[in-house]
């Protein structure tokens, strides 16, 4: 008999029942929730007179709407607002482990304060109403995006009506060169198998390369899972993974610690588990990444230029690099680092953590903003990240520099709240999405990592980190 | 949930790859605390000159002509025939929502992103994988026709063409079990509360740490 991959382990130890045909009703540890996909579910439960199965499975906190300055003055936009205060009375009617209300000091995103609070633990099921629940398979967890009907589902029965995925390896084995990061590898990699690539797939990223991300690495990546189609992307936990949850506020402890961490560490793929695709890459090849379209799997290293369409024989790619430079108002064959940027966001659930604004922080100190950039952002990913970095004197760094440094949210990764791009503006931007309008109607969007984002900001124009 | 037996439906062509929930519904409209009311704002960036707001009325606002939503020739479709990863990005339901309240019932694709592909199924929408052969084909057949019709049959999982040429498609038996009858899934699934319990009792008592 064959072994099992990680994802096996933690399907199986999750199904309540199967049907003949593989659907099965999948048991969820955790809700993570926030205010955009929520109260159509909450409204559900309602009107059908249903309660919460386990309201203290539930982490929730407001994150999308919420402004990034001046929260003395609330949330100006009265539909935002109602939003969020639906979320309030929701979860007091309803129940929570966990619930940070706006301007909580501990508020944030709700995939960053998840694990920073030891409530995404290895062997866990997670759902949210949210695309980018795959950040918390950094865990060894499984964890996925589900849309509001299934919010509804989970908070009235506890399980989820799911089948198993398909099984990916991604495997990168050796060391990243100096400047190079999770996110560059998270890039590269939906570079090669395109934003489908892993559509019907859960992802596991295994190898030396992986093994030396630290945990926010993990997180970079696995949260850009979904870009590449999966729906969830694992790490298999270690050492590293349990060093960073000893001792967080919803983590075991005591003898319960041990015997949690005697369990986590079988959650590991054995070694003749057999996947339904292997795809290795080699980490000493992977740039500094810049998306020059408007999809995440059109981009490049820093060194190429805007690819030509008349290069490309296949019909559909053809219209689509067509179209992409034309809403990028980019010229075929342009150097990549000769590309100007108008504004720079550095946060998101994809980089907004304390070794991201670190990172940014290292490559911004005693410089300052290009005077032709109109505005860099700084949006930690919670109350705590941006204490941390308080404390550390990072905001200083920033403030220095010319940028702003604000408080935490989604802000302008989608710009639901008043962080956003005006028609034209180009951004480089630390963020997760590249599509048209994302960041604003018209807005053009570059995804890079948070040190080339700093850097652009200084520069004006994206250049190549590592001759920075 | 509505039904879904069968359907004649007008088709309308959306000829992109990777079309996204983003371009689908915009964020700004996922302000909005309802289920309902998305229709005019489906494609919101595409289909109109200016920028929507939520509540805006949409009656008046300056079209992009070129785009396929605003030629006649598509007004009251039902079948919506579009390309590769359909759907893919964010998990916002709001999309199906958008889809199903302006009137479409079947997304034909040669491939879905996950989440919205499943999103569909809650939302009395069938979306259908067919071959990249046969989603071409329906592209000239669409361009070449005015009023091209498909027959779409959930019953016997085929899609007819007005030539009678005919294929079958995949669908589980549950989620055809569920769209057939409009079935509201969270009452099949309390149907087995017994065995979530006696789950969650025994998953409780192994790892306690999942339930403090």
């Amino acid at each position: 008999m064959t072994g099992k991959t990680l994802y096996d382990k933690l399907w199986e130890s999750h199904v309540v029942r199967e049907e003949s045909d593989g659907t099965c009703l999948l048991y969820i540890d955790r809700h993570l929730m926030h205010e955009v996909t929520s109260p159509q579910a909450f409204e559900g439960l309602r009107l059908a007179g249903r309660k919460a199965w386990r309201a203290t499975s539930i982490v929730a906190n407001p994150d999308h709407n919420t402004p990034t300055n001046a929260w003395n003055e609330g949330i100006k936009d009265p539909i935002s607002r109602l939003q969020v205060e639906t979320l309030d009375a929701n979860i007091k009617d309803f129940g929570a482990l966990v619930y940070f209300p706006f301007k909580h000091a501990n508020q944030g995103i709700i995939h960053v304060i998840g694990p920073e609070n030891g409530t995404t633990l290895p062997g866990m099921t997670v759902v949210c109403g949210d695309s980018h629940t795959s950040t918390h398979g950094a865990f060894g967890a499984l964890a996925q995006g589900i849309g509001t009907s299934e919010v509804e589902h989970v908070l009235a029965t506890q399980v989820l009506v799911a089948k198993r995925s398909k099984r990916m390896l991604i495997k990168v084995e050796g060391k990243v060169g100096a400047g190079v990061t999770a996110k560059d590898i998270a890039l590269a990699i939906i570079g090669r198998i395109g934003t489908a690539g892993g559509t019907g797939y859960a992802i596991e990223f295994g190898g030396s390369a992986i093994r030396d991300l630290s945990m926010e690495g993990r997180m970079t990546l696995c949260n850009m899972a979904i870009e590449g189609g999966a729906r969830a992307g694992l790490v298999a936990p270690d050492e590293r993974t349990f060093a960073y949850l000893k001792g967080r506020t919803h983590a075991p402890n005591g003898a319960q610690w041990n015997k949690a961490v005697a369990y986590w560490q079988t959650l590991t793929s054995d070694a003749d588990a057999e996947f339904d695709c292997v795809i290795e890459l080699d980490a000493a090849k992977v740039e500094p990444q810049v998306t020059w379209g408007t999809s995440p799997e059109q981009v490049l290293p820093i060194g190429a230029k805007v690819p030509n369409p008349a290069n490309e024989k296949d019909v559909v790619k053809r219209g689509s690099i067509e179209r992409a430079l034309q809403y990028m108002g980019l010229k075929a064959d342009t150097p990549i680092d000769q590309i100007k940027v108008d504004k720079v966001f550095i946060g998101s659930c994809t980089n907004s953590r304390i070794e991201d604004l670190r990172a940014a922080a290292g490559v911004t100190k005693g410089r300052q903003k290009a005077t032709s950039v109109k505005q860099v952002l700084i949006v930690p990913g919670s109350g705590q990240v941006k204490r941390q970095a308080e404390a550390e004197g990072l905001d200083q760094v920033f403030i220095a520099a010319g940028f702003e440094w604000r408080e935490p949210g989604c802000s302008m990764c989608l710009a639901m709240n008043a962080d956003r791009l005006e028609p034209g503006e180009r951004c480089a931007s630390t963020s997760n999405r590249n599509f048209e309008g994302r960041q604003g109607a018209g807005g053009r969007t570059h995804l890079v990592s948070p040190q080339m984002a700093a850097a652009a900001a200084i520069a004006g124009h994206f250049v190549d980190i590592r001759s920075f | 949930m509505k039904p879904f037996t069968y359907l004649d439906g007008l088709v309308c062509p959306l000829d992109r790859a990777n079309v996204d929930t983003d371009a689908i519904i915009p964020k700004q409209f996922l302000k909005s605390i309802k289920r309902s009311g998305f229709g005019p704002y489906l494609f919101d960036e595409w289909r109109y000159q200016d920028t929507g707001e939520p509540g805006m009325d949409c009656t008046h606002r300056p079209l992009k002509k070129d785009f396929v939503l605003n030629q006649t020739r598509y007004r009251g479709a039902q079948v919506l025939l579009a390309r590769d990863n359909f759907g893919c990005g964010s998990s916002r339901e709001h999309a199906p929502w958008a889809i199903e309240d302006y009137g479409f019932r079947v997304v034909i694709a040669p491939s879905f992103a996950d989440i919205f592909f499943s999103n569909c199924y809650k939302n009395g929408i069938l979306p259908i994988v067919a071959s990249s052969e046969i989603v071409d084909q329906m592209f000239r057949e669409c361009a070449d026709k005015k009023g091209y019709q498909l027959r779409v049959d959930l019953e016997t999982q085929t899609v007819r063409n007005p030539a009678g040429e005919w294929f079958t498609f995949d669908i589980t038996p549950h989620r055809k079990h569920c769209l057939l009858n409009g079935l509201d899934e969270i009452g099949l699934t309390l149907q087995h509360a017994g065995d979530i319990k006696a789950f969650e009792k025994k998953h409780k008592a192994a790892q306690p740490w999942l339930f403090a």
